[in-house]
């Protein structure tokens, strides 16, 4: 049986002998300008069924979330955060103080319908909303006191906005390969993690096992579907339609130990130019699903941009669940035994 | 260095100053959010963060997906579970001579499995391939594992069933045969069926646990107990309804033991597990878990205490048996709230990073 958790390398786990390297995306946030090529190229590319058009009010992201008719989703964040080095835009400008808090706020229970299962759910917590979009110094502080009502607070800051083309991990351990019962779900040579639509039999187990909220289900087909990073595109030595349709190189695509060499770097050199905000966010083998096949380059928490701050594999615990389990079975057992045996009736 | 004070402004510096005020006849946002938060002071809002709780998330969107999972499936878990206990109890019964019991409780279990069988095909996305299921045997998928359990459960539970027509069948010729091979039949099949029920009621708790669903997974030392626990209270139920007072002693018994292990095990679910034990005492949940709770008090208590009364035995035994798909629906419910509700995602996960952060 495969390993459960911690570091490993997926493919020849899997079973595979020689395989090729382990493939993936480093998504790189900062150089992202939220031109949603990619989400336009994989919908292209892959025969993705498109939706509706209806403004959610989150800033320029009317797509929602990655559901099985959105496998990228572009993520935008408006904070009143200077970006970079620039000259502040309203320097001087008595305008009042950002409408981003109270934006975001309104925006939580937009919905729209995405032709899938469970789709975009409406939000909660306006607070915790307010809070994602008022910046990162802001943790901890009460909702109520958002920067442009405090003291000294006159002026508009400027606004930093955060995009990030979001897509499936394909962890190292796939929650959603581990728990599919029927094979539809599987790990390619390249260690990524693929759905077979000739074999799913839509039953629903993979969408709650994700740590990320990644796969979906469609409500025409009753089917799941999610990113495959392009495996019929890679098999043939060509690139990932998203990688290949970002202008910025936002999305890079590559054998996954070159992709976090050059992540590391990236990081150094930004935080050598002064954003020490930077920070990476699935390239650690060592973490929860044993490292992401698609991991990011961040510049604010990862549940800013709707990502668990430290998933884990569910079935890390699966060995402990069947010992539960059967030591229930076996009370159950007991009970039965002395209920009928224990004493004369 | 906070928000806002990088844009080289330093014109407002003065306590006391005031942002927000009315600018180009627009409303400013500290208005709107004023505005917002009177909307929620008198409570046709959601509820503030709890203090030491606040957290951030993406349009205080869920990060998770909610289980697509219909009413098929807490009402199969529900049925599951009857099935699995009353073959155990059928088995006990055919061991220690309680005819009517046995015949009870077979029949009830082939009912239930038979309703398993709808629910469970009826929630697939694509119904017309429920045999792939048959395709492989997985044991990281409980869902996998659960197949080839009612595989072998089902089956068993239905050849015991049909051989309680042993003595309707005429005395000659091949049903003659059948008459009299049918009790054995029975009775293996009986035992067979028993041996694997333990499973059948468990592995389910098994199945949602093994999620991503916070409120589920965690539960995941308590769960088997609170499906073994209700599922023999239930099948004890259906006992207490269909057989003669003279028979249901061990029912009686059974409701005790089982309604016990149910609630000893609920409680830690709905209370031991701290921010995650929420969902599970709030809304419908909620509801669904304490009507389930009183039920199941009652019932165990009725089937005590009622035991010399046919009509206490049987409302006992309907009140356990409803008990028991009331605790499915709210541990269902419970879960489904908490994958919605990124509060649960985020901040146990949270707490996580800064412990690990401050313990290095």
């Amino acid at each position: 049986m495969n390993r459960l958790y911690g570091p490993l390398d997926p493919a020849p786990d899997a079973g595979y002998q020689d395989p090729p390297a382990r493939m993936g995306f480093f998504t790189d946030t900062s150089i992202c300008i939220g031109c949603k090529a990619c989400e336009v190229a994989c919908k292209e590319w892959n025969g993705v069924p498109g939706h509706e058009l209806t403004m959610l009010g989150m800033s320029f992201d009317n797509t929602g979330a990655l559901t099985a008719n959105s496998w990228r989703h572009v993520a935008f964040v408006e904070q009143p955060v200077p970006a970079g080095r620039q000259t502040p835009a309203f320097a001087g400008t008595p305008t009042g103080p950002t409408i981003a808090p109270a934006a975001a706020a309104d925006a939580v229970t937009t919905t729209t319908d995405t032709g899938t299962e469970p789709g975009l759910d409406p939000g909660r917590h306006p607070d915790s909303a307010a809070r994602m979009a008022a910046g990162p110094e802001f943790l901890g502080m009460p909702a109520s006191e958002l920067p442009g009502r405090q003291p000294g607070r006159e002026e508009r800051t400027d606004l930093r906005w955060l995009m990030m083309s979001d897509v499936c991990k394909h962890c190292t351990h796939a929650a959603c390969l581990d728990v599919c019962p029927t094979g539809a779900l599987f790990r390619t040579e390249f260690g990524t993690v693929v759905v077979q639509e000739d074999i799913c039999n839509g039953c629903g187990y993979c969408i709650p096992a994700c740590p990320y909220g990644v796969i979906d289900q469609r409500k025409t087909d009753g089917r799941a579907w999610k990113c495959t990073l392009c495996y019929d595109r890679i098999g043939d030595g060509m690139t990932p339609a998203c990688a290949q349709a970002c202008p910025t190189q936002s999305i890079q695509f590559g054998p996954l130990d070159e992709l976090r060499e050059r992540a590391a770097r990236r990081v150094e050199r930004l935080h050598a130019a002064g954003e020490t905000t930077a920070r990476l966010y699935g390239h650690d083998p060592e973490d929860g699903v044993g490292g992401d096949g698609a991991f990011f380059l961040l510049l604010d928490e990862p549940e800013v941009y709707g990502l668990p701050p430290d998933p884990v594999v569910t079935t890390r615990d699966l060995p402990d669940m069947w010992k539960r389990a059967g030591v229930a079975a076996l009370a159950m057992a007991a009970a039965v035994a002395v209920a009928f045996l224990g004493r004369p009736a | 260095m906070s928000a806002g004070e990088t844009d080289g402004g330093h014109a407002g510096r003065e306590p006391g100053g005031h942002a927000g005020q009315e600018s180009g006849g627009r409303l400013p946002v500290g208005v709107r959010f004023r505005e917002y938060q009177a909307r929620r002071g008198r409570g046709d809002g959601p509820p503030a963060d709890e203090p030491g709780r606040e957290f951030r998330s993406y349009y205080g969107r869920p990060i998770l997906k909610a289980p697509v999972w219909k009413r098929d499936i807490p009402a199969y878990f529900f049925t599951g579970g009857l099935a699995a206990g009353s073959s155990m109890l059928a088995a006990g019964a055919d061991l220690t001579g309680r005819p009517a019991m046995r015949r009870a409780t077979r029949l009830a279990s082939l009912a239930a499995m038979g309703a398993s069988t709808y629910f469970l095909i009826h929630d697939l996305g694509r119904p017309n391939r429920f045999h792939h299921m048959l395709r492989i045997a997985k044991p990281t998928s409980p869902m996998s594992m659960g197949t080839w359990i009612l595989a072998l459960f089902g089956p068993a539970s239905g050849i015991a069933a049909v051989a309680e027509v042993a003595p309707a069948l005429p005395r000659r010729g091949v049903l003659g045969l059948a008459r009299r091979a049918l009790p054995v039949a029975g009775t293996t099949a009986g035992y067979l069926a028993a041996a694997v029920a333990p499973a059948v009621a468990t592995y389910t708790a098994v199945l949602i646990a093994d999620t991503a669903v916070p409120s589920w997974h965690e539960a995941y030392p308590q769960l088997p107990f609170v499906f073994a626990g209700s599922a023999l209270a239930s099948a004890s139920g259906v006992a207490l309804l269909a057989a003669p007072l003279a028979e249901t002693g061990p029912a009686s018994r059974l409701a005790v033991a089982g309604a016990a292990m149910e609630l000893v095990a609920s409680h830690r679910v709905e209370n031991a597990m701290g921010i995650v034990s929420e969902p599970y005492r709030q809304g419908r949940a909620g509801r669904l878990l304490r009507a389930a709770r009183g039920l199941t008090v009652a019932g165990a208590a009725g089937a005590v205490l009622g035991r010399r009364s046919r009509l206490v035995s049987a409302l006992s035994g309907a009140a356990l048996v409803a008990a028991a798909a009331l605790t499915r629906f709210g541990v269902f419910e419970g879960g489904v709230a908490s994958a919605k509700d990124p509060k649960y995602t985020v901040v146990p996960q949270r707490q996580r990073v800064e412990e690990s952060t401050g313990a290095r």
